[in-house]
């Protein structure tokens, strides 16, 4: 058990000045809570923490310690709360946090807020109804054991008095905290497991909710910034008179990322940057294009690699197998996207800076702003806005830091907006990769042996240039393959680009359960098998797959399960529409077991027509079923765009595309029917943000096989692969 | 610089501005009505989108000088209380997640059934294929429309 502290009465009034009287709770954990928390942050970590409070009314207001992006942390981490406060929901109000070590680690990352947060806040929820318990029981001089709580209230069950919370709180907030609260039974949940109605949509359907670009403080200049369209290339000595003269300029001052033009509107600030004049100095990175790139990932894939799985003797087993097969799998860098362009607002002061700004990672930020602003990070004040998407992309907090440096350029509050070209050709892209793997059939078709190469542009290579383990996040879903196979040789190779990479919604496994789950399709159709049977076969034996440095494993049984699910809803082995064909695919990630089924159709001209997705997800406990039904909807289609329309390429060392018009995602008129359908579950939660995303690919890839005989192994899909004789 | 007067949400207001500057930022940065988003600046996305005379336009390429003279709303003032059939729909069938997109979306989708009360699924497509959203909340979308145009699930 954690040690739970209280905080002083003084410390609250000081959190919540408007609030009055009330019971606030802190809760501190133990770091090895973090243990599978996101990745990609600083090494100085928060203590995980959370508040709720109840004042003399009786309303409970519970402070959402994640950053909401669209999954839902406003709604899932408050459920959690109430549901052991034993609250009633109607008068929870939820309030966000700002970046504070109070509130421990808000880091929002790797589909960990409900799965990091589960028990913590269950823990600050039951603490709290305790304390509650004992201040009636007091009030009553009955004894604590008699006394229980419902919906809001505390009552003795022998005579059947009743206290509302709201007239307990000046007792309770006196009483010590208890370290061992009891836990409900979660058979008696009647919060958590509920699809009750999200907290944000009211303000998300009538134009209220503020995001990060909502923000307005007085005294407010807008600024846009000229970034070098090379990777990596420096501003020359440039006339600033080119952008002073356009309308409403108040000034043009150099940052660490280019030249910025403050205006006194967003419309003439991003005028004021059109109109000025700069040329870029543009280093080596000028050389570099997506086919130099792919040369290099050719080149390194034919040399053996750092080897990060070794089996049995793969080379052996392949030299020996009856059927060999060698495969190369293609994936582009992708840029996130967020349909909120990346923005910030700073208002700078010599001896304090404050910031809005819609961010992923408050730690990285606050350490990164009170650089910037050359202030100690408790100077900082970081309000964490709601975020228009953030899928990995803020995690990087750097248009935070730009507004922060442009502040106090012009020691005025300053919005910075960026364009959507600026958004495309700046982002920290999900890396490409290039695959060559192989594996050999014995005489009875069985796979004897799996050989994957796998080459990427490391995103750790990029943060830290020296890492001696750049495979860190490259390699998950293929080093774990969880399919019998008895030689598995699984190799690493860092290719260098100037291209900044980031963590893009479910990172490597993105780019691996598409390899993986694609050329296991490939071996079933070479050994005459049934792709869904092969799977289940090479799932078999309650087999476990442990991670480095992780307590969770993969369970091959929970995945087997998903894959039979999914393929008894979707009809597998039923007839189709004619010129319909079905394909499967399963991948485990951030804990979770997920597999679809797509159903597909490609006209005489190549036209691809995903018609529906059937998904099941074993998420663990489900906290809020249509949270999770909403997230693997969102996840197929965030897969989608990926598999058959976006891609970033480079061109002399810059990204070609500047809009939605070169970089293209899914739209209303080609979304598939989407089914979910989830596990029943006592295990501990899971991630939900990011394992609907990579199972799509795959799934839509092998069901084009099944439809055309056509292999497709480079994404995003091509016309010309679904019609050529290849 | 110019002068324009312009009704918003039922208020008239008057504009001083260059005549090209997009009807996006006046509402955003002047007016402070930022329910209507950036997204793009080149009508490729639709979170801009408003009614122009009834009209569903993208604002971030619209002219200043085009909305002279005329009546434009915003999702602030689709209705006072969130009580348009969509924005029911849109509540009960749970459909935002990010929600940026979303006003775009509801504004677009007023304008079709204000013309065409009982839409088609092909309807839908076509009027909202202009539109992103990115958290991928298209297949609820589809469900929310349906069901303003028909009082209830579908």
């Amino acid at each position: 058990m954690s040690p739970v502290t209280s905080v002083s009465r003084r410390e609250f009034l000081r959190i919540v000045p408007a609030a009055g009287a009330g019971l606030v709770l802190g809760v501190r954990l133990s770091a090895a809570m973090n243990a599978t928390g996101p990745r990609g942050r600083p090494s100085a970590l928060f203590a995980p923490n959370a508040f709720l409070q109840v004042d003399a009314r009786g309303d409970v207001t519970i402070w959402a310690s994640k950053s909401e992006m669209g999954q839902g942390v406003r709604t899932s981490l408050p459920m959690i709360v109430a549901e052991e406060l034993d609250a009633d929901w109607s008068r929870v109000r939820v309030e966000q946090a700002w970046a504070d070590p109070r509130f421990g680690d808000l880091d929002t990352g790797g589909s960990s807020s409900v799965r990091t947060r589960y028990e913590p806040m269950r823990r600050a929820g039951a603490a709290a109804r305790a304390m509650l318990v004992t201040a009636a029981a007091q009030t009553w001089g009955a004894d604590r054991s008699a006394c229980r709580t419902e919906r809001g209230a505390v009552v003795h069950a022998p005579t059947g008095r009743r206290i509302r919370y709201g007239d307990l709180v000046e007792k309770a907030a006196a009483l010590p905290v208890p370290q061992d609260a009891p836990l409900k039974d979660p058979k008696s949940f009647r919060i958590v497991g509920k699809s009750l109605p999200r907290t944000d949509t009211p303000s998300k359907v009538d134009g209220s909710a503020v995001y990060g670009i909502d923000v307005k403080v007085p005294g407010m200049l807008y600024a846009a910034v000229a970034r070098s369209p090379v990777f990596g290339g420096k501003a020359k000595p440039f006339d600033a008179n080119s952008a002073k003269t356009s309308p409403g300029v108040r000034a043009v001052v150099p940052i660490s990322t280019g030249v910025a033009v403050v205006a006194d509107s967003t419309w003439n600030a991003l005028k004021g940057r059109d109109a000025l004049r700069v040329d870029w100095d543009e280093g080596d990175g000028a050389a570099e294009s997506s086919e130099t790139l792919r040369a290099q990932f050719e080149t390194l894939s034919q040399q053996p690699g750092k080897i990060v799985r070794d089996d049995g003797d793969a080379a052996a087993a392949l030299e020996k197998a009856a059927k060999r097969l060698e495969a190369i799998y293609e994936l582009p860098f992708q840029a996130h996207a967020t349909m909120e362009p990346q923005n910030a607002t700073a208002s700078w002061q010599k001896d304090r800076c404050e910031v809005w700004a819609p961010v992923q990672t408050p730690s990285w930020a606050l350490a990164d702003i009170a650089r910037a602003a050359g202030l100690p990070p408790g100077a900082v004040r970081l309000n964490i806005t709601l975020l228009g998407g953030g899928f990995g992309r803020r995690i990087n907090p750097d248009y935070a830091v730009e507004a922060v440096e442009i502040s106090k350029a012009v020691t005025a509050p300053v919005k910075t907006v960026w364009s959507r070209a600026d958004d495309l050709q700046h982002d920290f892209y999900r890396p490409a990769s290039f695959h060559r793997i192989q594996a050999g059939l014995d005489v009875k078709g069985r796979i004897a042996s799996w050989h994957h190469r796998l080459v990427s542009t490391s995103i750790k290579a990029y943060h830290e240039p020296t890492a001696s383990d750049p495979e860190e996040d490259e390699i998950g879903g293929a080093r774990d393959l969880p399919y019998a196979v008895p030689n598995v040789r699984v190799e690493y190779a860092a290719a260098k680009s100037i291209v900044p990479r980031g963590w893009w919604r479910s990172v490597e496994s993105s780019f691996n359960a598409f390899v993986v789950e694609s050329f296991l399709d490939e071996l079933a159709a070479a050994a005459h098998r049934d792709p869904l049977a092969l799977r289940k076969e090479l799932l078999s034996g309650g087999r476990t797959i442990a991670y480095p440095g992780q307590t969770f494993v993969q369970d091959t049984t929970r995945l087997k399960a998903v894959v039979d699910l999914a393929a008894t809803r979707g009809g597998w082995g039923k007839p189709l529409a004619k010129g319909r064909a079905r394909g499967i695919a399963a991948h485990f990630s951030y804990l979770t077991y997920c597999a679809q089924v797509a159903e597909v159709s490609i006209g005489k001209d190549g036209a691809l027509r995903v018609h529906r997705v059937v998904c099941a997800v074993d998420c663990g406990r489900a906290i809020h079923p249509g949270i999770i039904a909403a997230q693997m909807e969102g996840g197929i289609v965030f897969g989608l765009s990926a598999a058959l329309k976006s891609g970033i390429t480079i061109e002399k060392g810059r990204v070609k595309q500047a809009n939605f018009d070169e970089y293209e995602v899914l739209r209303i008129d080609e979304m598939p029917e989407v089914e979910v359908h989830i596990v029943p579950s006592d295990q501990p939660p899971t991630g939900v943000g990011e394992p609907g995303v990579p199972v799509i690919a795959p799934a839509v890839c092998n069901a084009i096989f099944a439809a055309t005989g056509k292999r497709v192994r480079r994404l995003p899909v091509r016309v010309e692969d679904l019609v050529a004789t290849s | 610089m110019a002068s324009f007067t312009l009704t918003v949400n039922g208020k008239q207001v008057t504009a001083e501005a260059d005549p090209a500057t997009p009807i996006l930022w006046f509402l955003r940065d002047t007016l402070g009505l930022t329910g209507t988003k950036f997204g793009c600046g080149a009508s490729l996305c639709g979170a801009c989108t408003i009614h122009l005379d009834g009209q569903a336009i993208r604002s971030c390429v619209t002219p200043i000088s085009d909305a002279a003279g005329k009546a434009i709303t915003t999702i602030e003032g689709l209705s006072a209380d969130r009580g348009h059939p969509l924005q029911k729909a849109w509540i009960a069938e749970d459909v935002p997640q990010c929600g940026y997109c979303q006003s775009g979306m509801i504004m677009t989708a007023a304008a079709l059934i204000a013309v065409k009360p009982k839409p088609t699924d092909d309807d839908i497509d076509a009027a909202l294929g202009g539109h992103i959203c990115r958290c991928g909340t298209y297949q609820r979308i589809r469900r929310a429309v349906r069901r303003a145009a028909t009082g209830g699930p579908r």
